[in-house]
């Protein structure tokens, strides 16, 4: 089975965040950028499925700038097989991602893709499920656990409350969550192994998809600052405040 | 111009969550439908058909609907499209779930969890974790929406008078069927929806520590949450987990107990009103945000505390 991992090149996610002066997005000049961590998950567990003869193939995608070559050779060094970028220096929204996602699944056949469940950035959580509708492959958000079980697959999924543990038809798309494992490092050897592996450059309009505007956006501005309160020095003094200030409790 | 809020229910009653959505719709303006869907769901209709501001009630209860499976509540939610400027749903695991697949297919974008809304086709939603607010305007005819509901005040359960209409239509695609749940069972108020949270983290020690806070919850009539770390230590199941890749809380008191204050802790809880900590290390970063700050071993506060209240 072939196993089509996507990843996004995204903020570190240890990078304190400042919005610009102009309040027109947030300032990414000469900041550190990585892999979306979900995503990190998702390459991880496709290159364990490769190591236990799950999967035969690797194959990684990345939308964006040219830069995310970068994250892309990460994933290779993890130990994907060959990567895809489609270049775009406009920011993508979910539903273009998604329809250019459709387009290399039609091309790749793969038995499984595999997505972090939202990037941190903007934080969506939606393309995975755009390309599972779009696809009409059947749709495992928010795994924690995955189990090949024949033609189906075995999927924990993290819901509110508790797990869900659904079989779903493959073909399929997952949408992986943290606690699906532990993303390995690359070893020095192997990040040298990944600057040899094919990476293939492509655009969106190499596969027929316009880039469309679904939504604009009017500002970016910081979060309202909270104000640190004071220290009491007691339980009881606590709870006074608490009865007689607050009057919370 | 009509709204379809999609409930989050439990095939008994309606959840708070669906409450809230209700109240951002009531906020865009316009007749607001209710869609129940589910199997085994019809009770909720009643209940339902009371909450304020409801025009009409749509049920669409068949086995196909089973645990909410995404494919096939999606593909219902498209069918009735056509009717609705809006279409809302919470911003829970069970939202998140379909509404995308409700986007796609009507080949609109989605708005993820708006905390605001400024004008039918322009919302205000957090990125970057909550570090950065963003504006965002609509251009689809349809807008695709969640709404993260500790952001939006409850309607009134009580007080409307809505028609109730059954759909019969199937929609059943076959793709995934339920193995198993394996829900955490308590007596004690949802996490997203109490009043009081008491939450526990790394410094608690371990999992038999947090009876400590069981008690402080059960005199307060609290829930009980924990940070990453106290999950990731196996201390609480992750269900428990409050911040950005867990639950978000806004409750009106919020007590972190031996809970550094990581950015990612703080993404799902800065929004409470009163917020308490208590910690024995005085640079924890969770006292930048803290009301009140307890320098204190928690081993010694937390019972004292209990005794108390």
């Amino acid at each position: 089975m072939k196993v089509l991992v996507t990843v996004k090149r995204v903020i570190d996610y240890n990078v304190k965040v400042r919005v610009m002066s102009d309040n027109s997005d947030v300032d990414l000049k000469n900041v550190k950028m990585a892999v979306n961590p979900f995503c990190e998950i998702a390459v991880e567990q496709a290159v364990r499925m490769k190591e236990s003869g799950l999967a035969t193939e690797v194959v990684v995608v990345s939308m964006g700038p040219a830069t995310a070559q970068e994250q892309l050779r990460t994933a290779l060094a993890m130990g994907a097989d060959r990567a895809i970028l489609v270049q775009s220096d406009e920011a993508l929204e979910s539903l273009t991602v998604a329809k250019i996602l459709a387009k290399i699944v039609e091309e790749e056949q793969p038995g499984l893709v595999l997505m972090g469940k939202q990037s941190i950035d903007t934080d969506n959580n939606q393309t995975g499920q755009m390309l599972s509708a779009l696809t009409g492959m059947s749709q495992g958000a928010f795994a924690s656990a995955i189990e090949s079980d024949g033609d189906q697959l075995k999927v924990t999924r993290e819901v509110d409350g508790g797990l869900q543990t659904l079989s779903i038809k493959l073909p399929a798309v997952v949408t992986v969550d943290l606690r699906m494992n532990e993303p390995r490092y690359a070893s020095l050897p192997n990040i040298m192994k990944a600057k040899k592996k094919p990476l293939d450059t492509k655009t969106p309009a190499d596969y027929g998809v316009s880039v469309k505007a679904h939504s604009k956006v009017l500002r970016v501005e910081p979060p309202a600052e909270r104000q640190a309160g004071i220290k009491v020095g007691s339980v009881a003094e606590l709870v006074d405040k608490l009865k007689n200030e607050a009057k919370v409790i | 111009m009509a709204i379809l809020v999609i409930s989050e229910h439990d095939n008994a009653a309606l959840k708070p969550s669906t409450l809230n959505t209700v109240k951002a719709a009531s906020e865009i303006g316009g007749e607001i439908d209710l869609l129940i869907v589910g199997s085994g769901c019809s009770a909720v209709a009643d209940s339902a058909a009371k909450v304020a501001g409801i025009r009409k009630v749509l049920v669409a209860d068949n086995a196909a609907y089973d645990h909410e499976i995404a494919e096939n509540v999606a593909a219902l939610v498209i069918e009735l499209a056509p009717g609705y400027s809006h279409l809302l749903a919470p911003a829970t695991t069970n939202g998140k779930n379909f509404m995308p697949r409700v986007a796609a297919l009507l080949d609109v974008g989605q708005i993820s969890d708006i905390i605001k809304v400024e004008s039918p086709d322009t919302f205000v939603r957090p990125i970057y974790a909550g570090n950065a607010i963003a504006t965002v305007q609509s251009l689809d005819d349809t807008k695709v929406i969640t709404v993260r509901t500790t952001a939006f005040d409850a309607v009134a359960e009580e007080g409307g008078s809505a028609t109730v209409e059954s759909l019969s239509q199937v929609k059943d695609l076959g793709l995934s069927r339920l193995i198993s749940e394996d829900m955490a069972v308590s007596d004690r108020p949802e996490l997203t929806a109490a009043r009081v949270v008491i939450s526990g983290g790394r410094g608690m020690a371990s999992k038999e520590n947090f009876e400590l806070l069981e008690k402080v919850a059960d005199k307060l009539g609290a829930a009980i949450g924990a940070s990453r770390a106290a999950v990731d230590a196996g201390f609480v199941p992750n269900d428990m987990q409050v911040g950005q890749t867990g639950k978000i809380v806004a409750p009106e008191l919020y007590i972190a107990v031996g809970i550094s204050g990581a950015i990612q802790h703080l993404a799902g809880m800065k929004d409470s009103k009163v917020i308490v900590a208590i910690n024995k290390d005085e640079d924890a970063p969770i006292f930048q945000v803290a009301d009140y700050g307890l320098v204190a071993d928690l081993f010694e506060a937390v019972p004292e505390l209990e005794k108390s209240l």
